[in-house]
């Protein structure tokens, strides 16, 4: 691998994300530890949806459905544990678990029905599923409703890990962001992967040579839908609230555009597009309350001007370094 | 079951209906003509409901107030197809779908900007806002009664332009085929104006028309959107008949569920557990039957032909 700008701005991102709650601490500026721990949490979400829109041309417009599914997970655990002294519902380890489950058996039934269709069926048919789930959680009265749960306590590692502290959480959601880039990284290069890559690009194709393409998408479609729910069951610690909004159509786009936004297809696009979500989300409504004013029109040229995103001006940047370096070492000489 | 109730709610469900057919029309066309997915339609039909409200206020007259919204949301639907959609129509799906929701931020926040956060109320003349005595003394909202007739006599109005005149054979050979349209030299970018203005209309003019049942606020189109969405999956892509089919389907199902399925409930488990799931499970019936029909016909009810 050489040494190119892109790496390099990449490999510092990712170390900067690493040291945030130490230069927060310092700078006694808690703040920061929360704001960047929401990055990671939808990270982990765009990475995961990366798998099926990115490398398999998948437009789930529904994706925020795991985010619902893995808060709601803890949500209603802690709730139990909480209400009712059930003590093993406020265990970790359990919610994980039951978000993993929970979200397979989502994903496997939107798939098994939207993957029977294309191109702007799916994209109608993924959307509608999950606001399907959005109206489940507004209608569930015991669980708040409309209005949500307020949750007493976080998941309970067993000692192992005290969520209370915000930079513990932190570092929890690091290591699953970590864990979720090497699994999309395995994958997308796996012989499963490359059967997925090609159903993107020839379909037809890769059924005739003998993949069961439908299988195979499906498959990728519920592991992403896994991940994610994991990000929601961080996600649900994160904000200690858990409310249908988490996963509303809005959050399904906000993914979307992390993925654009940071290089759709790529392996650290998802993360660079969170992070410059919220920045942005972050800067522009610091300079106005009408920030989405700015912020719609700007995707809009985002997506008429800049196809590859962030990721894609960093490889047209190393182009530019590596004639500036070929060039220098003739003129050396 | 209490019958009055019954008919009371199939009339609802009926007029619901109509608003999603006038909605599924415009974006069904759009999408069958143009190849563009256009999430922004939700955003045509609260426009029609502001520019009503605040016509209504000058004029003092919601007829009035209509009839002037309808030419505003055609002149807004056209200005936003020159400005931002044109470039849109070659793209990929994933391009159009991240485009236009921009636009929802971007519209979303421009009305917060003109007509403020608070939601507004569109008072209805005297002779709309009482009700009518249908048969065995049954009463009925005869603004309610008003949507159906205006509904129906749209969509027979829609029937006819399309399969009647010169302009509706070239909407339709252009959802069958665009290259050879614009080969045989029709201009087709004309035509994607004309049925852009005419989908920002249909949709304009369902937004005045919930604007006094509902509240006109910010976000009212979104919600109505993605059932218009299921409404086009299951009627078929591209097909005014399947979207006028499938409309009042939704409508009727969504509506009647939800003021039903507590009794019908209650026949099978305890009146307690019927009373707490019944709002989430009548809340997933339009979309289990979406995924049935899907099942059985992946293309929707009406297929368009030659697509």
């Amino acid at each position: 691998m050489r040494n190119t700008p892109r790496i390099k701005i990449i490999t510092l991102l990712m170390l900067s994300l690493g040291a945030i709650p130490l230069i927060a601490d310092s700078i006694d500026e808690p703040f920061y530890t929360v704001l960047f721990s929401r990055m990671l949490i939808l990270s982990i979400g765009a990475v995961s949806l990366n798998l099926i829109l990115g490398f398999g041309g998948m437009v789930s417009f529904g994706h925020a459905v795991y985010l619902g599914i893995g808060s709601y997970v803890v949500g209603i655990g802690t709730f139990h544990a909480f209400e009712d002294g059930v003590e093993w519902m406020g265990n970790g380890f359990i919610h994980i678990l039951v978000a993993i489950a929970v979200s397979a058996l989502a994903g496997l039934i939107i798939g098994a029905i939207s993957l029977r269709t294309h191109g702007v069926y799916f994209i109608m048919i993924t959307l509608a599923f999950a606001q399907m789930f959005y109206f489940i959680a507004v209608g569930t009265e015991k669980y708040g409703g409309d209005d949500g749960l307020s949750l007493y306590m976080r998941s309970d590692f067993a000692g192992l890990l005290d969520l209370s502290n915000d930079n513990s959480l932190y570092y929890l959601n690091f290591a699953f962001l970590l864990t979720s880039l090497y699994l999309s990284h395995r994958l997308t290069n796996s012989r499963f992967g490359m059967a997925i890559r090609g159903t993107k690009s020839n379909e037809e194709r890769m059924k005739s040579i003998g993949f069961p393409v439908f299988r195979y998408r499906l498959v990728a479609f519920v592991i992403a839908g896994i991940i994610c729910g994991i990000a929601g069951v961080l996600s649900a610690n994160q904000t200690d609230f858990v409310n249908p909004s988490v996963m509303h159509w809005t959050r399904s786009g906000d993914l979307i555009i992390m993925i654009v936004l940071g290089g759709i297809g790529t392996l650290f696009g998802p993360v660079i597009g969170a992070v410059a979500f919220l920045l942005l989300e972050e800067l522009l409504s610091g300079i106005t309350e009408y920030w989405q004013l700015i912020f719609g029109p700007m995707l809009l040229l985002i997506v008429i001007f800049a196809r590859g995103g962030i990721d894609g001006m960093l490889v047209a940047l190393d182009r530019w370094w590596l004639r500036y370096s070929v060039k220098k070492n003739v003129e050396d000489n | 079951m209490n019958w009055i109730l019954l008919l009371e709610q199939t009339l609802n469900g009926f007029q619901l209906g109509i608003l999603l057919f006038l909605l599924a029309a415009g974006l069904t066309l759009i999408f069958g003509i143009m190849d563009l997915i256009n999430l922004a339609h939700g955003s045509l039909y609260m426009m029609g409901a502001y520019f009503a409200a605040t016509f209504t206020q000058w004029t003092d007259s919601f007829i009035l107030g209509a009839l002037l919204a309808l030419p505003a949301c055609m002149l807004f639907g056209i200005i936003l197809e020159k400005i931002a959609l044109r470039t849109l129509y070659t793209r990929s799906h994933l391009d159009q779908v991240l485009a236009t929701f921009g636009l929802i931020l971007f519209l979303n926040e421009f009305v917060r900007l003109i007509w403020g956060p608070i939601g507004l109320d569109i008072p209805l003349p005297q002779m709309l806002s009482g009700s009518v005595e249908l048969f065995f003394g049954i009463h009925y909202p005869a603004f309610r009664l008003v949507i159906i007739a205006v509904g129906i006599l749209v969509a027979f109005l829609l029937y006819l332009l399309v399969s009647k005149t010169k302009v509706g054979m070239l909407i339709r050979a252009g959802a069958s085929n665009r290259q050879m349209v614009s080969a045989l030299g029709i201009n087709i970018n004309l035509l994607y104006t004309v049925v852009f203005g005419l989908g920002a209309v249909l949709a304009g003019l369902a937004g005045l028309m919930a604007g006094p049942i509902m509240t006109v606020e910010i976000g009212m189109g979104e919600g109505i959107l993605i059932i218009t969405f299921v409404v086009i999956v299951i009627g078929g892509v591209g097909s005014i008949r399947g979207a006028f089919v499938a409309a009042l389907i939704v409508g009727f199902i969504d509506t009647v569920g939800r003021s039903f399925l507590p009794d019908i409930l209650g026949i099978f488990v305890s009146n307690d557990i019927a009373d707490t799931a019944a709002p989430a499970i009548s809340s997933m019936l339009i979309y289990i039957l979406m995924a049935l029909i899907l099942a059985i016909k992946p293309q929707g009810l009406f297929p368009p032909k030659g697509a």
